[in-house]
């Protein structure tokens, strides 16, 4: 674990403590929210909840993707090869790093949250999602950064593919139990559903989430180790290929 | 004597390739072990192996006991890598790259830190610390390099291609510190393009070409066991007629080498006498002459040519 928390450490000085990541990291979110939202007269605590689930999504799937590529670039996966960490230690460092600066920045929603009159009403169910919601999305990040390349702009663009979609079935504009059947099964499909159900919750109260919070923290769970199986199999298989 | 690596019938395939052909060799505690070949031989294959960064298609492979395959993390703890396609983290100062691979290894602060310092003074490097790797030269790169595969004071060092592309000052130091890194104990496995330079530092070498073993034996050995290649180097103050010196019997080729020519034979007594006539006769004068037995290259190039 003292060895993750190394790489995890190196990570953050190289990749995530840099002006645009930390501003792309909040902007993208919010302009994508602000484009949604605008216009509409929704209540502050749903918009709130949206916009840090969809905040949390995007900061923690943000680096984690590129770590792998740009060390492959820079030369600098060989010689982490070559030290006595195992695949799986590098990918928990990556994936800590990627915890570390999704839950810094999820604070960014809540604090504005609070300075429009939001009231957190079950804080412990929020943090709890937020860290677990920072894990599945990080380990799902690292499932992108699997392919054998040293070509960033094709893993962001095959992130991009998958991550836009995800936003529009996963109840952030649109409300699950408002959706038609069909989107209502594709929407229990995509993790950010859970999280973004676990925000309405702690924001908005007990009536506002579609599923039992149970249900919600058991899908994070299990996506979060779905990821991680998923990532540390594909990383085993394509290291090879990056040298 | 111990070994401290044991290859035996080591293979890779690549895309239906075979880069690395059941290759068998012992490393002996506290020698340098030169790993030679020309490009795509199955050098780098062999040492990706060796070191752990990628699985041995069959064979098996001992670091000091420990199974590469099975006991990965024991066997790399082990060893220092410089790997011939690395580089440092050039977004990290000089600092903090050493002391990441200490945290790699699992070397406590205080020791890390008094052994990042130790390596920062030996390469010259010390008020260089803080500064990021991105602003130095490649040289400083290299000693950087060299300077994290030695945090954790490993028993094997594994150096590919350690001084290539590098000015002559910082080959020369960083081939003294391998010297003085083996004087220390160390053994060193070596892979260097530069004959010259494993004829200097290894106590044995080992040539593979098109993935198999061509030779494994101490420089010298191998200069003898290829024979025959003895050379006259000569230089005149004036260009001389290559063709007419080709009509000397004893001269079995003739290469040019900048302003000298290499004449192989098996008699160069004989040559000389011969090279005193043509000179007087052409109104030449000698510049240099020396007479040399076979270098590493010659057992290099001749091995190499045998196998392919």
């Amino acid at each position: 674990m003292k060895r993750a928390y190394a790489i995890a450490k190196k990570d953050m000085r190289i990749y995530y403590l840099k002006g645009p990541v930390v501003i792309f990291g909040v902007l993208s979110p919010t302009f994508l929210f602000l484009a949604f939202m605008v216009g509409r007269d929704l209540q502050i605590d749903f918009l709130i909840a949206g916009l840090l689930g969809m905040t949390v999504f995007f900061t923690s799937t943000s680096v984690s993707p590129v770590v792998a590529p740009t060390e492959t670039q820079s030369k600098n996966l060989e010689r982490l090869a070559a030290c006595p960490v195992s695949i799986t230690t590098i990918l928990i460092g990556d994936i800590l790093a990627s915890v570390f600066f999704g839950v810094a920045i999820s604070f960014i929603p809540i604090l504005l949250g609070i300075a429009m009159g939001v009231t957190i009403i079950h804080p412990l169910i929020l943090i709890l999602g937020i860290v677990l919601a920072t894990f599945c999305f990080s380990a799902m990040g690292l499932i992108f950064s699997s392919t054998p390349t040293s070509m960033t702009s094709t893993v962001m663009m095959l992130s991009t593919m998958i991550k836009f979609p995800l936003v529009f079935i996963s109840g952030i504009f649109i409300p699950i139990r408002e959706l038609p059947l069909w989107g209502q099964a594709l929407a229990s499909l995509s993790p950010l559903t859970y999280i973004t159900d676990l925000c309405r919750y702690s924001l908005q109260g007990n009536t506002y989430n579609y599923y039992p919070i149970i249900v919600d923290i058991g899908a994070l769970v299990v996506f979060l180790v779905i990821f991680m199986v998923a990532a540390i199999k594909l990383h085993e298989k394509s290291l090879p290929k990056r040298l | 004597m111990q070994n401290v690596i044991t290859v035996k019938d080591l293979t890779k395939n690549y895309n239906g390739l075979r880069a690395v052909d059941h290759i068998n060799f012992n490393v002996i505690k506290g020698e340098v072990f030169g790993f030679l070949g020309p490009n795509g031989a199955g050098k780098t294959t062999t040492i990706r192996m060796l070191t752990g960064i990628i699985k041995p298609g069959f064979g098996q492979i001992s670091i000091m006991g420990f199974n590469i395959a099975r006991d990965p993390i024991k066997a790399k703890q082990l060893m220092g890598v410089v790997p011939e396609m690395s580089n440092a983290y050039v977004e990290l100062s000089a600092w903090n790259n050493l002391i990441f691979m200490a945290d790699l290894y699992g070397v406590p602060k205080k020791t890390a830190r008094q052994r990042a310092e130790a390596l920062l003074n030996l390469f010259d490097l010390y008020d260089r610390k803080d500064h990021k790797i991105k602003t130095f030269s490649k040289g400083m790169k290299q000693k950087i390099i060299i300077a994290m595969a030695l945090m954790n004071e490993p028993e094997i060092l594994f150096l590919d291609e350690p001084t290539s592309g590098l000015d002559v000052q910082s080959a020369r130091l960083i081939r003294d510190i391998i010297r003085k890194l083996n004087k220390d104990g160390k053994t060193i496995f070596l892979s260097t393009h530069y004959m010259e330079e494993a004829n200097e530092l290894c106590n044995k070498v080992a040539i593979i070409n098109h993935g198999k073993i061509a030779a494994i034996d101490a420089p010298e050995q191998l200069k003898i066991r290829i024979g025959g290649l003895q050379r006259v180097e000569v230089s005149f103050n004036k260009p001389a007629d290559i063709s007419a010196l080709s009509a000397i019997p004893e001269i079995i080729n003739i290469r040019k080498k900048g302003d000298k020519l290499a004449l192989y034979t098996n008699e160069p007594g004989s040559i000389i006498y011969k090279l005193v006539d043509y000179s007087r006769a052409n109104n030449l004068k000698m510049v240099t002459l020396h007479t040399l037995t076979p270098s590493l290259e010659d057992v290099f190039i001749t091995l190499t040519q045998e196998v392919g």
